[in-house]
């Protein structure tokens, strides 16, 4: 199989897939004589003709896969089309349980209440069923509580190639205070800033 | 029609925090918090008065901050070494920092979720049918509830007290149909309350007539059944009797 036949077998198989499709996936399609870098530079390849081609789609690389999707371009005019089929978009309390679940994973729901100061219950609940986290296993403490991650469609749904993508966390700490913001109780400690300026916190 | 709002669509107590700390520009390092506690507090008043549940989180709170608050107002101990008492108020700080992150964090998934459904994929132009539990909110609950307190804030508060004059006495009344009486022999039930302007009047009235029966000053007759009542003075009354003028 040349280059090209392996490029527009690529084109095809990506065309009809529903989901990203990793290049390991991709190589069941081939025989044996066709390498996952084989497959991985003619979608490389694939990807530089659309956007070279000003094609209405593009190659976009996602959730560990590569997958086949509109250009950004024409947002505007699918949107207006396919306006009653939009996706609702998620409630903060989601999105917050979310980023604890994606950031902390493994995590308990204890975890996540410990992070939001409220039940997530519902918002787990939510998740769940929409496909967004799953149970990765339990934890071993009493009560082995279930411990929740991200799936591969929150990769999807939030475009993400990998979760090593998620942009950094904030870290906001006590020793990020300016000194003189400092309650006077607490000014003395101030100057020797680096250690801990609360040993129970 | 009654409509409930379950709390469960705010973010929480250290959201509730956040945003206060925020409409103010207070330092979150440095929290007021004789203040916020306040302001906490009248919110949640704000959301019982509104009928919504308070979730127990929001209570616990409450309770935390009130600890807090009575921590700083003690005097600092004189003796002891200071650097051992940690400000109250860390513990309280690092939850909300923490809680500020992952918050910030939200925000940046929404924004990345808005970037993603710039491109459709297959499924992506299918139509969704299970959607029930997330769903829109543009306007946080919060804002509502500030806005809702900015217009309680701005009626004119109802400090009089309204004191009901009694217009009308028995006495009075008594008075006035012994007066008509005094004119006339007799006088129609109806007549007596021709000029009542209120409710009250027409009672007081009525009292009046019932009293001077009572006292035996006054007759009442009717000709027929649902006839009018006709009011004429006891002709034995008008001798004095024993007693009579002790009452007067």
């Amino acid at each position: 199989m040349d280059s090209l036949e392996l490029r527009r077998s690529l084109e095809a198989l990506l065309f009809t897939s529903e989901k990203p499709l990793s290049p390991e996936e991709l190589k069941e399609a081939f025989t044996d004589d066709v390498s996952v870098k084989e497959i991985r530079e003619e979608i490389d390849a694939l990807r530089q003709e659309c956007e070279d081609q000003h094609r209405g789609f593009r190659v976009y690389e996602i959730a560990g896969g590569f997958q086949i999707a509109s250009a950004i371009d024409f947002a505007e005019v699918l949107k207006r089309f396919y306006h009653s089929r939009e996706k609702k978009k998620m409630t903060p309390a989601s999105l917050e349980t979310l980023s604890v679940v994606a950031y902390r994973q493994p995590v308990t729901r204890a975890d996540i209440e410990g992070v939001r100061g409220v039940n997530v219950d519902a918002a787990v609940k939510g998740l769940m069923e929409k496909g967004l986290i799953r149970i990765v296993g339990r934890k071993e403490v009493p009560g082995r509580p279930i411990l929740y991650g991200t799936t591969r469609e929150f990769l999807e749904h939030f475009g993400l190639k990998s979760l090593q993508e998620l942009p950094p966390l904030s870290e906001y700490s006590l020793k990020d205070l300016d000194p003189s913001m400092l309650p006077p109780e607490l000014k003395q400690e101030a100057p020797e800033t680096s250690d801990e300026p609360a040993e129970n916190s | 029609m009654t409509y409930k709002v379950k709390l469960e669509i705010f973010e929480g107590p250290l959201d509730l925090l956040l945003y206060l700390i925020k409409k103010d520009e207070l330092n979150i390092y440095d929290i007021p918090i004789t203040r916020i506690t306040e302001q906490y507090l009248e919110y949640l008043a704000l959301i019982e008065e509104l009928d919504l549940d308070v979730a127990g989180e929001f209570i616990v709170m409450a309770a935390t901050l009130m600890h807090i608050k009575s921590k700083t107002l003690l005097p600092p101990d004189p003796e002891g070494i200071e650097t051992d008492e940690a400000d109250p108020r860390a513990e309280l700080v690092k939850r909300l920092l923490e809680y500020k992150a992952f918050k910030e964090a939200a925000e940046r998934l929404r924004g990345m979720e808005f970037e993603r459904a710039k491109i459709f994929t297959r499924t992506d132009v299918e139509p969704e049918v299970d959607d029930s539990d997330l769903s829109l909110v543009d306007v946080s609950l919060f804002e509502l509830l500030n806005a809702f307190a900015k217009v309680l804030r701005g009626l004119v508060p109802d400090v009089s007290h309204e004191v009901i004059k009694d217009e009308f006495t028995v006495a009075e009344k008594v008075h006035q149909i012994f007066h008509l009486l005094a004119k006339r022999t007799i006088i129609h039930f109806s007549e007596l309350f021709k000029s009542a302007k209120n409710k009250t009047e027409v009672i007081t009235t009525f009292l009046a007539l019932l009293e001077l029966v009572r006292l035996r000053e006054v007759r009442i007759r009717q000709d027929a059944h649902f006839g009018d009542i006709e009011i004429s003075r006891n002709p034995r009354s008008m001798e004095p009797v024993n007693g009579a003028e002790n009452n007067g």
